[in-house]
């Protein structure tokens, strides 16, 4: 087993050329984020093809980015709230169910969406270089315009509900970077074990419905009993729906101290999904 | 003044590994254990042994000086993707180290990344950035793209609608625009048209003579000849030789041939690229239809190819290719040549097959000539190629003029029709 780093000299002299040396060591893997830095338009172009292509040659086109989320709103809404009938914390069912399902969304989509990218673009990593890592990183951006769309939606029936933003709206951008980054953390890991792992794909959909359950999208955290509440933080999405809900419509419970559980735990995903995801890079364009 | 190293290999080397031997399911009950057995095996499979490990590279060391056109040959398996991808920073070494000045552009990736719902401009666009153009470049050269790749009229069509020519020439056209320090060229002179194929080798000869370093591989040993001035041939993952391109190419096809007149492919030797394609053998054989490897040049030779077909094939021919151990062609011969042979297997159904081919008698100078064959559907695709498949003798006994002891210049030995007319009378005027 060898692992392998690329260091890159680059010239004091300004005309003359970086030297790169390729070889083998043993060790501990350089995250090397410098390189994604110079390839940054390749991740701007690759989100836009994946965002330019997503709807292509279907008959609604955007309009699924719409659409997916309400027809989950109304399955949601249906079966928690007439069947199991469920506290909202007084919101109206819908405005409760879609503002959740937008960062959750979010999320969903960018599991299965790095879950497949290695594979989708295979014939690249076989044939050149650029960091791998752009690969699930455009991936997990490339949600962020159904996400727009969708808030926008929500928005408007914020409108229709009259129900007015509060002022901790400012703290959207914070938890929807968490989201992000917990997309991403999870993405990472699940992208860089298919390549070597199909069995990933296989397993995805139950991981995307048993996290669906574990986070209160359809339900309010307050539904958790105390003894479980810091169990429940551990689930980083628990944290980023609840910050959803307060920043957007104001409910009841403000995130507390829980909130920095999740937060560490979506760091510690991150990060290790970046050194397992660079340890297995090396090997990718071999085993893929 | 010293020119500085472009590309500098000490000892490199790749192990890959590769899976043992894997049986074909006969019955349900054994592919039903399979399953259950299967993964157990793939964990202890997780071990490294001697058998399921091979070198594909090994203890290659190489220089190559700024602004030279490195040529790289050897036959299939040698080891030269293996060295352009570890050169391109596909994938990394398991030994030994490159050193590289400058930004590697290499045409293995002709049309990667290419969407086929994105129309010409914008694969133009993506392309450019996942070769790692900046975008200006990209923009300050976009008409000049257009104009090399000849579809402006398409350029905003996807190019799924493309013809394979026109998508080819789209890619090319970009990666030929990405002025690396370095260029690696990887066989692309095997696709498209004569037409395309001349502006490719421009495109080639502009960027040597602008002083950028190129890795040429070709299986081509003409292009070898004329574009590069010293070649590497590799063998069995190690450098054999590097050495000026004339004595690379001579060592490369006179050597490895076993002495029979018969050539065998084993499975190891056929690319995956070359289904449905499967060469079997390829024979030289003399006039009793005994193989042999040297035959007479004052008797017909034929020249015979066993080969599978998996899948049915439309358009397939398999050429022939003689050339001298110099690397010059002497000809070029497809089985389809003739018109009725062309109509009656126009699709080529899956099959065993035997293509021959008789060499006409008083045909070649004596010598020793390698046989080249190629499987491939004309401006389509090339299923499979050997450059340098089978080597064999000519001897000279009995041809014209082998009453003198002397060496007679040129390939062929034509029994030419002379005639000596004595006229009866005066001298011509001196």
């Amino acid at each position: 087993m060898t692992e392998s780093t690329v260091t890159t000299h680059p010239e004091p002299n300004k005309i003359a050329p970086a030297v790169v040396v390729l070889h083998p060591t043993k060790g501990r893997v350089a995250l090397n984020l410098r390189d994604l830095w110079y390839y940054r338009e390749l991740i701007y172009f690759l989100t836009w093809r994946d965002i330019k292509v997503r709807y292509k040659q279907t008959i609604l086109g955007a309009g699924w980015a719409i659409l997916q989320p309400l027809i989950n709103m109304i399955v949601l809404s249906i079966i928690f709230g007439n069947l199991a009938n469920l506290s909202t914390e007084g919101f109206p069912r819908p405005i409760f169910t879609f503002s959740a399902l937008l960062p959750w969304g979010l999320f969903a989509k960018a599991l299965s969406d790095t879950g497949r990218s290695m594979l989708a673009n295979r014939n690249m990593i076989t044939k050149i270089y650029f960091p791998r890592l752009i690969i699930p990183l455009s991936s997990v951006l490339g949600g962020l315009i159904d996400f727009a769309i969708a808030l926008l939606v929500l928005l408007g029936m914020m409108v229709y509900y009259g129900i007015m933003p509060t002022t901790a709206i400012w703290a959207l951008p914070l938890f929807l970077l968490l989201a992000v980054a917990t997309a991403l953390g999870v993405g990472l890991w699940l992208s860089a074990l298919n390549v070597k792992y199909r069995d990933v794909g296989y397993i995805l959909p139950f991981l995307t419905q048993f996290w669906l359950l574990v986070t209160p999208v359809a339900y309010s955290s307050s539904e958790i009993p105390e003894k479980f509440q810091f169990l429940y933080a551990l689930n980083p999405m628990a944290g980023v729906v609840e910050g959803f809900r307060w920043a957007l419509l104001g409910s009841a419970t403000a995130p507390g101290e829980l909130m920095g559980v999740s937060i560490l735990v979506a760091l510690i995903l991150l990060v290790s999904g970046l050194y397992y995801f660079r340890y297995m890079e090396t090997t990718f364009a071999d085993t893929i | 003044m010293q020119r500085n190293i472009a590309i500098e290999v000490s000892n490199l080397g790749k192990k890959y590994r590769i899976g043992g031997p894997v049986s074909r399911y006969t019955t349900l009950r054994e592919s039903l254990v399979d399953t259950f057995a299967a993964p157990i095996r793939r964990l202890r499979s997780g071990k490294e042994t001697a058998e399921n490990t091979i070198w594909a590279l090994r203890g290659v060391s190489f220089q190559v000086p700024e602004g030279q056109v490195l040529g790289v040959i050897g036959r299939n398996g040698a080891g030269k993707s293996t060295l352009l991808k570890i050169l391109s920073r596909v994938t990394d070494p398991t030994e030994g180290y490159a050193r590289i000045r400058g930004r590697v552009g290499s045409l293995l990736e002709v049309g990667t990344g290419f969407h086929p719902e994105l129309t010409g401009r914008e694969n133009i666009q993506l392309n450019g950035a996942i070769l790692g153009m900046p975008r200006r470049q990209i923009e300050s050269k976009f008409d000049e793209i257009v104009e090399f790749s000849g579809v402006e009229k398409f350029i905003d069509t996807p190019v799924k609608r493309y013809s394979s020519g026109m998508y080819l020439r789209l890619a090319f056209a970009v990666a030929a625009h990405m002025e690396p320090d370095i260029l690696v060229v990887d066989e692309v002179l095997a696709v498209g048209d004569a037409e395309f194929q001349r502006k490719c080798l421009g495109k080639m000869s502009d960027v040597a003579k602008a002083g950028r370093t190129v890795l040429f591989v070709s299986h081509s040993m003409s292009s070898i000849l004329r574009l590069t001035e010293e070649t590497l041939v590799l063998e069995n993952g190690r450098v054999a030789m590097q050495a000026t391109t004339p004595e690379a190419v001579d060592y490369y096809l006179s050597s490895g041939f076993s002495q029979t007149g018969e050539r065998f492919w084993f499975e190891n030797e056929i690319p995956t690229a070359s289904y449905p394609f499967y060469p079997r053998a390829l024979r030289v054989m003399n006039p009793g239809g005994n193989v042999s490897d040297t035959v007479r040049s004052t008797e017909p030779v034929t020249l015979e190819l066993e080969y599978d077909l998996a899948e049915p094939i439309q358009g397939l021919r398999l050429g022939i290719y003689l050339m001298t151990t110099h690397g010059e062609t002497v000809f070029t011969a497809f089985d389809t040549d003739s018109p009725d042979l062309y109509e009656k297997f126009a699709t080529r159904e899956a099959g065993h097959y035997l293509s021959r081919a008789v060499l006409p008698a008083d045909l070649l100078n004596e010598g020793r000539y390698v046989i080249g064959v190629n499987a491939s559907v004309f401006r389509v695709k090339r299923y499979f190629q050997d450059e340098a498949a089978l080597a064999f003798n000519v001897d000279a006994s009995g041809a014209p003029g082998t009453q003198w002891s002397e060496v007679r210049q040129g390939t062929i030995r034509p029994r030419l029709e002379w005639e000596i007319e004595q006229r009866a009378g005066e001298l011509a005027q001196i």
